[in-house]
């Protein structure tokens, strides 16, 4: 299979480590074989303008169309016209830690309540299975 | 000299100390690259000594201050001139490196000369730094990723570490095969 996501100008990426982890930022610049250029925009993600290694980046299907070392100013517009925020809410991956998120906040009560919520579904399921099965 | 973290860059003014026969002698300026000031006031009265019957004792220091770069927004091309003692002779080099600052630059030609040839820190001397333009760019590697599309993908990568998580290399047993393919 070939490759999807490549380290270009204008690919988004999504910091896995340090204290932007979590946060999704912009590849404007590729600095070497290492590390690249990034930017949030922060008004938008909240990461400044930062030379970050390759290992502390995961990157994204979603690209904007930049100039190499674009200011924040045409990022921002760059981010509103892709429409990035959106795409990113609506993909697996964020739902996904969005899910892994909120799990991790529950508190031993709320996982009960989990459980059992999860209990009732499958009762009702495998009484609908057994209803078309008959 | 060690190198502890980053380096900073330094101008560092000096001159024999003034006497009755020369109350004012002249003064020299030089650019040094050093983690401190105290370092930098040391590096230079080494070159000091090289070029001119002066030292230490007998001189003063007027300025030493820490020079910033004006642009550190942007990812420039750094060329270095160095000399640096090996264990079998001296040695001139030309390196280039890619960074936001020019003491980034210097950074990573220590490490690597630490690296590549087991250069220790006092053992190099910088000669010359300039910021190359893309079509001046001597190096291969340097050139690859000057260039105006520069596109390419992360294939087979290791987790690294993370918080209250060890790499998959310092693991003993592990019950899942890793994961190195993330496209």
């Amino acid at each position: 299979m070939g490759f999807s996501r490549y380290v270009e100008v204008g690919r988004i990426v999504l910091i896995s480590y340090g204290p932007n982890a979590g946060s999704l930022a912009t590849v404007i610049d590729i600095v070497d074989q290492n590390k690249c250029l990034i930017d949030g925009p922060e008004e938008i993600t909240g990461v400044s303008r930062q030379v970050i290694p390759y290992r502390r980046i995961a990157l994204t299907d979603l690209t904007v169309k930049i100039q190499r070392n674009a200011r924040a100013k045409q990022l921002k517009s760059a981010w509103k016209e892709g429409d990035v925020q959106a795409k990113w809410e609506g993909s697996s991956w964020a739902k996904k830690l969005e899910a892994k998120k909120k799990r991790s906040g529950l508190s031993d009560f709320d996982r009960f309540k989990v459980m059992v919520a999860k209990q009732q579904k499958s009762r009702i399921i495998a009484k609908k299975m057994k209803e078309l099965k008959a | 000299m060690t190198v502890a973290g980053e380096m900073r860059q330094y101008q560092v003014v000096g001159r024999k100390a003034a006497t009755d026969e020369n109350p004012n002698p002249e003064a020299y300026r030089m650019i040094i690259f050093a983690p401190n000031p105290t370092t930098a006031k040391s590096k230079f009265w080494y070159f000091m000594r090289q070029f001119r019957k002066m030292k230490k004792t007998t001189g003063e220091i007027l300025d030493c201050v820490e020079l910033t770069e004006k642009n550190s927004r942007t990812v420039k091309n750094y060329g270095i001139w160095l000399r640096y003692d090996s264990r079998s002779g001296t040695h001139n080099m030309y390196r280039e490196y890619r960074d936001l600052k020019l003491t980034g630059a210097i950074s990573q030609l220590y490490d690597e000369m630490a690296g590549r040839h087991r250069t220790r820190p006092r053992s190099i001397q910088i000669i010359r730094t300039a910021t190359v333009a893309p079509k001046d760019l001597k190096r291969p590697n340097g050139m690859q990723f000057a260039q105006a599309k520069v596109k390419f993908p992360l294939p087979h990568r290791v987790d690294s570490a993370k918080r209250g998580q060890k790499a998959l290399s310092d693991r003993t047993f592990s019950t899942v095969r890793p994961t190195t393919m993330f496209n």
